[in-house]
């Protein structure tokens, strides 16, 4: 059973959002890293680099497959978790904690409202799961 | 666990795919495992170090019986099978009148009226039928056995020790490339020296309904603990283990678009042989020079080429990735694609469209990784 975190807001492209003040730690759920298999490769943006919501903002490869990563909320880059590039093998290993992937200084704060909620997001993967 | 689409087919070890926790799925119309939980880059690299165990049961199996086997099964293909002894498998092409390739195959030499021909799974119809249509007269009698029999390869530097335990057949005798009809576990089985991993290793060919007994038998044989022992292997690991070996993928590197030459495949072709479909457009295509030629890429830049990515010669488009992927064992990035003759040299540098980001690559010698003997 995937790992969904009580404290999180996630988006229906599995991506989980960790609010603190106007700053939103974005990465990928424990969901994603799982349907991916061995992540191999991540690709992020650089600090400064701006994104709109539902935006690509990079990309997670394993193996056999490239999946997109989007941005649940917009926002500037503050910083990018530059140690995926040698160590992508974290994604799978810790998705919620070091394989954090970028944090975004919030335009619109007000779009963590739309998100999921854990229970919500844990119903959302059974419904793709079955 | 979800139960496979009813369209799709199944091999004999379906249900012993999920049992093992295998990701399912559809691979050509089969219901097939692309990974089981040690995920594709462990069962790459333990079938490179130790030993990793393949369900190749769609494969198609075509047999082809009487006194004019050899001379029927040599006008389709493009090696030369007469030039088999008893015992002994070759990898060949059945061709088009246009030299390009309706599949590739190996051609096992049973007896001197008895050839066993092995297709690939989402071809065997259309190969069957190639096949049949040419049967006019010969004595020959064609029958395509692909539901009879499994197939398992079990590959990597381990395989004969975990094999030869469970066989009367002599494994060391047998040279690559060459098999040896015995038991395995008891089970009448056609033992050969082949696989498709770049690894020493043998492909065991039994009747269907002992797919399972053999397959838990291989992996029980192979249990040498965690980090050593045997492991199954999905369809990916198998993907990328040939893909390092420098093997075409047909679909990939090879169809019906594609001429043997064109794909560095000139040596199965035997144009002295006698005629055979397609001989004339090879030869004339060898006379004349191929105008585009297969190579392999490595990255030299951060990036992964993928499948069908578009390829920059100076700014110009001059082929698309026919397989891109990393390479686990060899820790890089690597593909084929088609360049035209005057960009083919090793070191050349190239350019791959990674969804619209120009990353560089250069072409090297193929194979990528060559095991030590």
């Amino acid at each position: 059973m995937a790992n969904v975190p009580e404290d999180l807001h996630y988006s229906k492209d599995h991506e989980w959002v960790r609010v603190d003040g106007d700053i939103a730690t974005i990465g990928i759920t424990d969901y994603a890293q799982n349907s991916l298999g061995d992540v191999v490769y991540v690709e992020v943006p650089k600090p400064g680099d701006e994104f709109a919501a539902q935006e690509s903002f990079g990309s997670v490869e394993s193996v056999k497959a490239v999946s997109e990563l989007f941005t649940p909320v917009s926002g500037a880059v503050v910083e990018a978790n530059e140690t995926l590039q040698d160590e992508p093998e974290k994604v799978n290993q810790d998705p919620y904690g070091d394989a954090w992937m970028i944090r975004i200084r919030m335009s619109h704060p007000g779009e963590v409202d739309s998100l999921l909620t854990a229970a919500e997001y844990e119903d959302f993967t059974k419904a793709e799961t079955d | 666990m979800s139960a496979p689409a009813p369209d799709l087919k199944q091999t004999p070890l379906n249900a012993t795919h999920r049992r093992l926790g295998g990701r399912m799925v559809d691979f050509g119309g089969w219901d097939m495992p692309v990974q089981y939980p040690a995920g594709t880059v462990e069962e790459h690299v333990r079938t490179r170090t130790h030993a990793g165990l393949f369900d190749v049961s769609h494969m198609g199996e075509i047999d082809v019986r009487g006194p004019d086997a050899i001379a029927f099964v040599n006008c389709l293909v493009s090696n030369d099978a007469s030039k088999l002894i008893d015992g002994q498998a070759q990898y060949s092409a059945l061709t088009t009148p246009e030299g390009t390739v309706i599949d590739d195959l190996l051609v096992y030499r049973v007896a001197q009226d008895h050839l066993l021909l092995v297709v690939n799974a989402g071809t065997t119809d259309k190969d069957w039928n190639w096949i049949k249509s040419h049967h006019s007269g010969q004595a020959v009698e064609l029958k395509n056995m692909s539901a009879d029999y499994c197939q398992l390869a079990l590959q990597g530097p381990d395989a004969i020790r975990i094999l030869q335990p469970l066989t009367n057949v002599p494994l060391d005798e047998i040279k690559y490339y060459h098999f040896c009809e015995g038991n395995v576990d008891g089970v009448p089985a056609i033992v050969s020296r082949t696989g498709y991993t770049g690894e020493d290793g043998f492909e065991v060919y039994a009747a269907a309904e002992k797919a399972e007994q053999l397959w838990n038998k291989i992996l029980d044989a192979g249990n040498f603990g965690a980090d050593d022992g045997i492991l199954p292997c999905g369809l990916a690991a198998r993907n990328t283990l040939r893909l390092e070996a420098g093997m075409a993928l047909y679909g990939h590197e090879i169809d019906e678009t594609t001429t043997l030459l064109e794909a560095n495949l000139g040596w199965i072709c035997k144009l002295n042989k006698g005629d055979f479909v397609g001989r004339e457009a090879l030869a004339r295509q060898k006379e004349e020079g191929v105008k585009r030629r297969l190579v392999g890429f490595e990255m030299i830049e951060r990036g992964i080429a993928r499948d069908n990515q578009d390829v920059f010669v100076d700014g110009q488009r001059v082929g698309r990735v026919t397989s891109g992927s990393p390479a686990p064992y060899l820790k890089k990035n690597i593909g084929f694609v088609y360049v035209p003759v005057e960009h083919a040299n090793e070191g050349q540098e190239i350019h791959i469209d990674v969804r619209g980001r120009a990353v560089g690559a250069q072409i090297v010698r193929t194979p990528f990784y060559k095991r030590e003997r």
